[in-house]
């Protein structure tokens, strides 16, 4: 046993000795908070129990164990909010990240040929990827702006009634989506542009010889070429907008009246609005890690599965 | 799977000996009059739809207080906005988050690079896990870190701190860091390795002479990358920056607009003073954005 260690050592100390200074970084930065975390939401902690130093006097932490006591609260609709957030969580996920993909996969398309101009569309197209995202978040608001804002001027000069775009809770909750997706098409378009030219030509020569409409060349070549990018984009999509934070805490910041709070920002207000309540957003947080490990690890697994019977 | 489908493809000819003219209207790359109207029609307007924002903020930019919520009337347009924006310590957010940026992709860099080296070229217990913990911590959500990382800080007496925040950003940036380098590392054949240790070059000595060099362009794309995550980040800042001094530029935007005050006009000339240099910044290294992106998880 102990020689196996350290032939191991001996094999692998190179290795190991590369891969340290990440390894300490990351425990100590992300392994202790974490850890932390976990044990704030077994607590009942917020500012007043916390402890804190005065000048000289110091007063002690008084926060007590509470055990599954918050988890509890929460996971049965206690606090009156989980899974009304929850629901909206998952439809502002879906919102997003089916049109971001779609409006993505179509532009790509389009954008894939021999085209007039091709090179001014593929700049303006990818401007929303360039300007920072709280930036945007922030011209947004100018424009959903009710009711002087452009959006509600365009509405009204094409004989629609206005609409206060961030004062009502269906509004918001499309606004918020809007911008999520003007943001986040270019980086999926430019993405599939690269998957799409990377479909070698005599395949689609292949399939034209053959007569398959430009549809089934879209189905039967096209598709299974895109296939690596695809999944690895909606991956990345589902990931990057389940934990958007800045988008909806720049435009809505949850309201009106919390409607448009997803979980994250619905834990961050718990954690520093007016309760300061550090517990139940530590458990917010745990139970938010939980269902995105849940999902990766489901998605990794049907992916697998998906390959082998493809391969 | 490829090559399955070529063959498929290709045998159908011989059984349909299908005619040769309604395949012409097939072609590729050919279009009739219609369809390239048509084609250049969504083009122009989904164009509009990207671009019209920003000009939109472009144009309030310079619109006087009279006129700013006036969406059909111009006024005296003039550099007024601009002139309040810099007064009102712009200059200093920009200075502060080009610190904590800079700061985050140093750190990031320096610190994932021989990581992402050892997971790209050597097979050793505890690879697999490390690639599997870079993927899920960038994935932790804001919610699940801040609070301890408010607490740590707090007792740290790093709160409203450039340095506490960069170090805030090290927890997202340098898992992101090993994960696109070691995609990047992936890319540089092993033969350049081989070579190196057979001049006597330690596995160290290989990876800084020979792979460092050779990599220095997806460096680069991680790098701008992990600036530009620090430079745009909105929930720590706005928690662990108190001090109007101390604000990043997204923090300091909000003094502009929140719940309480709209100042369309010097929000709009911060935006553009904002976005003009990013998006030059940013059109020169998006063509290796997305490649870095997707090739590490392709691979992993």
């Amino acid at each position: 046993m102990f020689s196996r260690l350290r032939r191991s050592y001996d094999r692998y100390w190179y290795a190991w000795a590369m891969a340290l200074p990440v390894t300490l970084v990351l425990l100590v930065l992300v392994g202790y908070p974490l850890v932390m975390g976990v044990y704030y939401s077994l607590t009942n902690i917020n500012d007043l129990n916390m402890g804190r130093t005065i000048g000289a006097n110091h007063i002690p932490a008084s926060f007590r164990s509470v055990g599954l006591h918050n988890y509890g609260y929460i996971l049965s609709g206690g606090d009156g909010q989980f899974y009304q957030t929850l629901v909206w969580t998952l439809e502002w996920t879906v919102g997003c990240v089916v049109p971001t993909v779609g409006i993505g996969l179509g532009l790509a398309q389009l954008l894939n040929r021999r085209l007039r101009g091709r090179g001014v569309y593929r700049v303006l197209l990818i401007l929303p990827w360039a300007v920072p995202s709280f930036v945007a978040a922030f011209s947004w608001r100018l424009i959903l702006n009710s009711p002087n804002g452009l959006l509600d001027w365009v509405f009204t000069r094409a004989g629609l009634p206005a609409v206060d775009w961030l004062g009502s809770a269906t509004g918001a909750k499309f606004s918020v989506i809007l911008v999520n997706v003007w943001i986040g098409v270019p980086f999926m378009m430019v993405a599939f542009l690269g998957g799409l030219q990377a479909i070698p030509g005599e395949l689609l020569e292949a399939a034209e010889v053959d007569g398959a409409s430009p549809l089934r060349r879209f189905l039967h070549v096209t598709m299974p070429g895109l296939r690596p990018v695809a999944t690895t984009v909606t991956l990345l999509g589902v990931i990057w907008t389940f934990n958007q934070f800045a988008i909806i805490y720049l435009v809505t910041a949850g309201g009106p009246g919390g409607a448009t709070n997803i979980l994250v920002t619905q834990a961050y207000n718990d954690a520093f609005s007016q309760t300061r309540d550090y517990a139940g957003a530590s458990t917010y947080g745990v139970i938010i890690l939980s269902m995105l490990l849940l999902f990766a690890t489901f998605y990794r697994r049907a992916l697998g599965r998906g390959q082998e019977a493809a391969a | 799977m490829t090559a399955r489908t070529v063959s498929a493809v290709r045998s159908a000819p011989d059984e349909s000996g299908a005619p040769a003219a309604p395949r012409r209207s097939y072609r590729r790359g050919r279009r009739s009059p219609a369809a390239s109207a048509a084609l250049h029609l969504t083009l122009l307007v989904a164009s509009l739809i990207a671009a019209a924002p920003v000009l939109w903020v472009v144009l309030t930019s310079f619109k006087p207080d009279s006129t700013v919520e006036m969406t059909d009337q111009l006024g005296p347009l003039s550099l007024h906005n601009y002139r309040v924006v810099l007064q009102q310590g712009f200059g200093g957010w920009i200075l502060n988050s080009l610190i904590v940026a800079a700061g985050t992709m140093v750190f990031g860099v320096f610190i994932a690079a021989t990581a992402g080296y050892a997971v790209s070229r050597m097979r050793f217990p505890g690879a697999r896990p490390l690639m599997w913990l870079f993927l899920v911590v960038q994935m932790f959500p804001v919610a699940v870190l801040i609070v301890p990382l408010f607490v740590v800080l707090k007792n740290l007496h790093l709160l409203d701190n450039l340095l506490g925040l960069i170090l805030v950003y090290a927890t997202t940036a340098v898992p992101f860091c090993a994960w696109m380098l070691k995609g990047y590392f992936d890319g540089i054949p092993t033969a350049i390795d081989e070579a190196g240790r057979l001049d006597g070059l330690s596995p160290f000595g290989t990876f800084w002479r020979l792979i460092v060099p050779l990599a220095r362009p997806g460096l680069a794309v991680t790098a701008f990358y992990s600036f530009l995550t620090a430079w745009g980040e909105v929930a720590y800042a706005s928690q662990f920056l108190q001090s109007p001094d101390k604000y990043t530029l997204p923090v300091g935007m909000q003094t502009f607009v929140n719940q309480f005050v709209a100042d369309w006009g010097p929000m709009a000339a911060g935006a553009v003073l904002i976005i003009v240099p990013a998006a030059l910044v940013f059109f020169l290294v998006q063509r290796h954005l997305v490649a870095g992106l997707t090739a590490g998880t392709a691979k992993g």
